[in-house]
Formats: structure tokens, C-alpha cells, sequence
């Protein structure tokens, strides 16, 4: 009995430790030069916790234990090496996993309890699988919308908002009920089902742009069930990494809204793709084009040169013939700098991540407000890849649908270069009139294959 | 019971600010690898996981958190691999040692 209690407090100890750890982990995140540090604090509390839950009394057979973490050792290293433009679905793969596992085990711990659940710890259990089953539907539909194996454009119908809140009105309806009649064992699966439904029906109406919000507030919803599951099972660690998790998705998620001028409410329920019609009435205005050698020597002559990158770039693979650029422009004494937009991409900070990638130094990065006030005094703004973030109708034409939303100002750039494959209209099916000014050439073309021109013009130039 | 639902509701409150506070300061830069990382951090339910599937009460409960296990456990390797391979990649132009 005394080797019982004393096994319970090393356990406990062991938590406490790891808490700490998890807690220093996100801290040292605040900066690159201390970011790895974090990711040891967070693998050494992971260690302990598990190994400390070996040692729990109530277990008495380790061997589907082993099963389970061999397993998921095997699905997790080729997780681990996936190609930096795919994280985003890769990350939203992991948060199905994660509220997979929550779902399962608040499944399994009803049907360990019932019909005996006390209502509280029946409240919390609603909540974690009714979390944790629309989670890991809706991040395998995110998932599933990144990788393109289902449609990007968003599937909108008549009274799609009404369904949609009528199932999760009836997913909450039978948690109520359940919490005052906990032995109605037939309503439990019933309940799960609806929030898997709800998981897909909420996905199905969001686009592609509207991913990086998305993708964060699955992530909030991730950590919550797991808090939820740290009530139910009355274990702290559990619910202290729950609200970590919980809080940086609600924070990153808040982030992007104001990033795109739309409350959640407007993501989720809004549906971008509904005001597609805009784009037909557009007219042919003249646009200025210039070719590889001409936007080459245009570059070479400037001082300062801000590069706006967006997720064209990510698709057409471009990142590495932007760092060749990059490099042989500083060696001319260009300043080069990036200009980030926190939606640039389909998840929060994608864009830092594909530079970081091709070896472009971090402190070249520059935030939205930071970079912002200095385009009037650039050279020359060269978009790759990048529309709406762009728009300076956001600015200044309360009529567009992206009124309102903060954008990057290259417009008060002298020179504005926009390498695009053609006049089609970004992903929100919006004209931008920045391509129309008199200060903006347009270079048509595939992004990696005009940079590598430019390239090829700036290096190769003596012969 | 009660007072320690109430000890468990205070530590997810104070659990929330902190979180609050310590992502605030985190650079847009980061916000990738930080969720990875969250992500990592949140498959701590894998020690729920743990004691379902070890408990062996009933085969139902045994092949669920056998699962559950898989699931957390492909986080946990997943997500600390990945953000370390992110980080690695940021380089300053500064160079701070030889």
C-alpha cells in the first residue's frame, strides 16, 4: 500500500517537472537564436511524463503499450521528413492524430465509467469527444484540401449555415442529456458520429486562402479536448499542455483573422468563394510588361529591393532560384529585403519557414508593420506569387470584398515588378488594380523559371 | 471531489494566461514551427493513452487506447522531428560564432 502512494507522488513529481519543462519549451520559442533549446526542454518533459507513466500502479500488461509506441514511432519518422511545402497538410494531419487519440480514449473511458459518470466529469467527457471528433474530421478534410486530393474551391449551399448549426445544436442537445441521464449508452456513439459529421460539413465551405485560420483554430480545438481529457482523467499535466496548445491556437487564429479583416464567424460561416462573380466583369486595361533582361537591369540599378514572396511561389517551387537572386543581387550592394504578409501561405509563418529553407537569412524576414513604412523609400518591389496581400484596393475601395484587410504597400514603391503567369485574379477571384499603375511591370512567365532568368541576366551579363 | 474540481479549474486558468503571455512574444517568424511544436507538446495525451491501454479492463478499452497510443506516439516523433529540422534551417546573416 505504501509502495501505492509513494509510486503515486513520484509520478505526480514527475509531472510537475515536465509542466515546467513544456511551459520553458514555448518561451524559448520567442527567438530563433534560443528556439532549438525549446524544442529540448519540450523532448526531455515528453521523456519523463511517458517514462514516469510506465511506472503507473493500475498497469499490469505492457505489451499493447509497446505495440502502440512502436507503431506510432513507425508512422511518425516519415511525419517527421516531409518536404517543407508540405507542413501545412502535414500539420494538419498531426492535429487529426492528436484528436483522434482523445477521442478514443474519452470513448473508452465512458464506457469504463457508465452508467455510474458524475455529471461534471460526464460535462467534461461531452466536451472532449464532441472537440476531439470534429477536430480530427475537419483537420483530415484540411489536410486533405492542402494536399489537393480534394477540392480547394469552397463548396457552398443554400442554407449550408443553418445545417451546419442545427447538427452541432444536436451534438450539444444529446451532451446535455447525457450529463442528466449518464447511462444512456445507446445516445454516446450517436453523439461522436454527429461531431464527426460536423467536423466535414465544417471544412467543406472554406477555401484554400482561408487555410492559415483555419489550420490555427483546429489547433486551439486540438488542445482543448486534450484539456478536457486532463478533467476527465484528473491528471494537471494533461490539462496544463491542453491550455498551452489551446491558447497558441486561439492566439495564432486571431492573428490571421485580423490579417484577412474577417472575424471567425465570417471564416467559418462566410465563404470567400461566394462573390466569385466579381471577377467577370473585368475589362482588358493596358498593362506595361518587361522582359527577364530589362527587369534585371532595373534591379541591378536600385539601392533597396523588398521581395514580396506569396504562396505562388511555394507552388512553383521557386524559393531556391529566389535565394540566387537574393545572393547575386547583395553582391551588387543591393540591400535585399523580404516582406512577409502573415497570411502569406497556407499556414502561419509558412512563408519564413520555405526561405529559411533555401538558406535565406532570418533577419532579411521582415514582418508586415516593420517593412510597411519603408516602401516609399524601395527601389523596387518585386512580387512573386503574391495578389491579394498586394491589393491596394484593400486600401482604398470600399466596394472590394477585401476592403479593410491590412496589405503590404508596394504600390509606394518607385518601381513595382509582378511576376505572374497571366491576368488571371488571385485566389479570392479579385482584380487588382495595382497591376494597372503606371509605376508597375508586369513579368509573365512561371515564377521559377523568370527568376532564374533574371538571374542568369545579372550573373552572365559580360557575355 | 468538488474542491479538487475547483484546484483543477484554477491551474487550466493560470495554465491559459500563461500561454497567452509566453506565445505573445513569439516571433512571426516561428509561427510554423511553434505550432509543430505545440502540437508535439499537446500528444502528452498519450499518457492517458498509456494507462487505458495497460490497464487491460476490457478488450474494448485495450484495442482503443492501443490506437490512441499510435496516434499520440506518431505526434510526439512527428512533431519534435520536424520542428527541429525547421529551426535548424533559420540562420542569421549576422555571424555570431566561427
Amino acid at each position: 500500500m505504501n509502495e501505492l502512494v509513494s509510486s503515486q507522488y513520484v509520478i505526480e513529481a514527475i509531472y510537475l517537472i515536465a509542466s515546467a519543462l513544456f511551459i520553458l519549451s514555448l518561451k524559448w520559442m520567442s527567438s530563433p537564436t534560443t528556439a532549438r533549446h525549446g524544442v529540448w526542454a519540450g523532448e526531455l518533459g515528453m521523456l519523463l511524463a511517458v517514462a514516469g507513466t510506465l511506472l503507473h500502479h493500475g498497469i499490469v500488461d505492457y505489451t499493447w503499450v509497446i505495440v502502440g509506441l512502436v507503431l506510432g514511432t513507425g508512422i511518425g519518422i516519415p511525419l517527421g521528413f516531409v518536404q517543407m511545402t508540405a507542413v501545412p497538410q502535414r500539420t494538419a494531419l498531426s492535429h487529426a492524430f492528436g484528436a483522434l487519440c482523445v477521442t478514443l480514449v474519452g470513448t473508452a473511458e465512458y464506457y469504463l465509467q457508465t452508467p455510474n459518470v458524475p455529471r461534471f466529469t460526464m460535462a467534461v467527457l461531452s466536451a472532449e469527444v464532441i472537440l476531439g471528433g470534429l477536430t480530427f474530421t475537419g483537420s483530415l478534410m484540411a489536410a486533405g484540401k492542402l494536399q489537393e486530393i480534394l477540392p480547394q474551391r469552397p463548396i457552398t449551399y443554400k442554407g449550408q449555415n443553418v445545417v451546419n448549426l442545427g447538427i452541432l445544436g444536436l451534438a450539444v442537445g444529446l451532451a446535455v442529456y447525457l450529463v442528466l441521464h449518464p447511462g444512456a449508452t445507446h445516445l454516446f456513439p450517436l453523439m461522436v458520429g454527429i461531431a464527426v459529421l460536423f467536423g466535414v460539413l465544417l471544412i467543406i465551405p472554406i477555401g484554400g486562402a482561408d487555410m492559415p485560420t483555419v489550420i490555427s483554430l483546429l489547433n486551439s480545438y486540438a488542445g482543448l479536448s486534450a484539456a478536457a481529457m486532463g478533467f476527465v482523467l484528473n491528471n494537471k499535466l494533461l490539462i496544463i499542455a491542453g491550455a498551452l496548445d489551446g491558447s497558441s491556437g486561439l492566439i495564432l487564429s486571431v492573428i490571421m483573422s485580423k490579417a484577412m479583416n474577417r472575424s471567425f464567424t465570417n471564416v467559418l460561416f462566410g465563404g470567400f468563394g461566394q462573390d466569385q462573380t466579381i471577377a467577370g466583369k473585368q475589362e482588358a486595361k493596358p498593362v506595361r510588361t518587361a522582359t527577364a533582361e530589362e527587369a534585371a537591369a532595373i534591379l541591378s540599378a536600385a539601392n533597396k529591393v523588398v521581395i514580396v514572396p506569396g504562396y505562388g511561389m511555394a507552388v512553383a517551387q521557386a524559393q531556391h532560384k529566389v535565394r540566387e537572386l537574393y545572393d547575386s543581387l547583395t553582391k551588387r550592394g543591393v540591400d535585399v529585403r523580404f516582406a512577409i504578409h502573415p497570411v502569406a501561405g497556407r499556414m502561419p509563418g509558412h512563408m519564413n519557414v520555405l526561405l529559411a529553407e533555401a538558406d535565406i537569412p532570418y533577419d532579411r524576414l521582415m514582418d508586415m508593420e516593420d517593412i510597411n513604412s519603408d516602401f516609399p523609400q524601395t527601389d523596387v518591389a518585386l512580387v512573386i506569387g503574391a495578389n491579394d496581400v498586394t491589393n491596394p484596393a484593400a486600401r482604398n475601395d470600399t466596394a472590394s470584398p477585401i476592403y479593410g484587410m491590412p496589405i503590404l504597400d508596394v504600390d509606394k514603391a518607385r518601381t513595382v515588378m509582378v511576376i505572374k503567369r497571366g491576368m488571371s485574379p488571385g485566389f479570392a477571384g479579385i482584380d487588382n488594380p495595382l497591376y494597372y499603375l503606371d509605376h508597375t511591370l508586369m513579368l509573365f512567365g512561371d515564377a521559377k523559371g523568370f527568376v532564374g532568368n533574371i538571374v542568369r541576366e545579372l550573373t552572365g551579363g559580360g557575355h | 471531489m468538488s474542491s479538487n474540481l475547483i484546484d483543477l479549474l484554477f491551474i487550466f486558468m493560470l495554465a491559459c494566461f500563461i500561454g497567452f503571455e509566453v506565445i505573445r512574444r513569439v516571433s512571426p517568424l516561428l509561427h510554423t514551427p511553434l505550432m509543430s511544436l505545440t502540437n508535439a507538446l499537446d500528444a502528452i495525451a498519450v499518457v492517458g493513452a498509456i494507462v487505458m491501454a495497460g490497464e487491460h479492463k476490457t478488450t474494448f478499452a485495450t484495442i482503443l487506447g492501443t490506437i490512441a497510443i499510435a496516434a499520440a506516439t506518431s505526434n510526439i516523433v512527428g512533431g519534435f522531428l520536424i520542428t527541429d529540422r525547421m529551426l535548424k534551417m533559420f540562420k542569421s546573416s549576422r555571424p555570431t560564432k566561427p
